[in-house]
């Protein structure tokens, strides 16, 4: 089984690299770019059967730090 | 005084660490990520500062879970010293022996010179060699120096007086202008400046010699 691990800076967390690609795309006249915020993606290759409370553990140890991050999984 | 500094792969101030604490006093011994323990009696683990696993992942998050990291958390619960330096405090962030993280910084360049800062606290063993208020002149590089932390626990802090040093002047997005922070206990201290690249006149500066100094002499009393 797969599953893939979305992981964006928390709401409020100021992002600085998404800042400065909302700068580069009205540089390049895209017009209208309000926001941007610039995350991961995990792909894991799981075990068939790995439970989703399993992928949370692996989240909350390691794959996003929490103090700063948010994520979500979704299981393929 | 026995002292353990942590070589990660992607460690580059591992050896400068060694040489300062040795310059103060210390009895310094290396110790391998892979290694499970710390050696016997040791006083201070030392966290150098560099690029720990390419930096992959998040500064510092490979390394807070490789196993000598977890005889680190083990030796800072029984009340052990602990000194984490740029990607060692990045490290201690991530281990949440220290509370908040170090995002990338605010203007995303790297930024290498040395800067103004101001000693917060005297109240510590790494910062009893200073003044509260005295100015210093220390080195950073780093790329992820940004310091963040939730707004009530930065309260906590401030009224503890667990701000060790602040930038002069804003540098790198730092919530607060923080450079480096201590523990509950004042025995774990996180920093993105390097003292130990100021403890030599070579260095161009020896600002960074009262640290290991004082830290050195008071964990020999103690």
């Amino acid at each position: 089984m797969k599953a893939r691990v979305y992981v964006m800076l928390k709401t409020g967390v100021l992002d600085p690299q998404g800042e400065a690609v909302r700068h580069a795309l009205g540089n390049l006249g895209f017009d209208g770019v309000q926001g941007v915020r610039q995350g991961k993606v995990i792909e894991l290759d799981l075990a068939d059967g790995t439970s989703e409370e399993v992928i949370v553990q692996m989240c909350d140890k390691l794959l996003a730090n929490t103090v700063i991050e948010s994520y979500r999984i979704e299981v393929l | 005084m026995r002292a353990a500094v942590v070589v990660f792969p992607g460690s580059n101030c591992d050896r400068d660490m060694a040489v300062a604490l040795r310059a103060a006093g210390a009895n310094v011994t290396m110790v391998w990520h892979k290694d499970a323990s710390l050696p016997d009696a040791v006083d201070l683990v030392a966290i150098p500062g560099g690029f720990s696993f390419g930096d992959y992942l998040r500064c510092g998050a490979i390394a807070a879970q490789s196993p000598i990291c977890r005889a680190v958390v083990a030796h800072a619960e029984r009340g052990g010293y602990v000194l984490g330096v740029c990607n060692g405090f990045q490290v201690l962030t991530e281990t949440g022996l220290l509370p908040g993280a170090l995002m990338r910084n605010a203007e995303l360049k790297f930024i290498c010179k040395t800067v103004d800062l101001t000693v917060e606290t005297a109240d510590s063993a790494f910062t009893a060699g200073y003044q509260a208020g005295q100015a210093l002149r220390l080195p950073v590089a780093h790329h992820d120096g940004n310091y963040t932390v939730d707004p009530a626990i930065l309260a906590q802090m401030q009224g503890d007086d667990r701000i060790a040093f602040r930038y002069a002047s804003p540098l790198n997005g730092s919530v607060a202008d923080i450079a480096g922070v201590l523990s509950e206990n004042r025995r774990v201290l996180g920093m993105m400046p390097h003292p130990e690249r100021a403890v030599d006149q070579g260095h161009g500066g020896t600002d960074g010699q009262a640290l290991f100094r004082e830290l050195v002499g008071q964990v020999v009393q103690a």
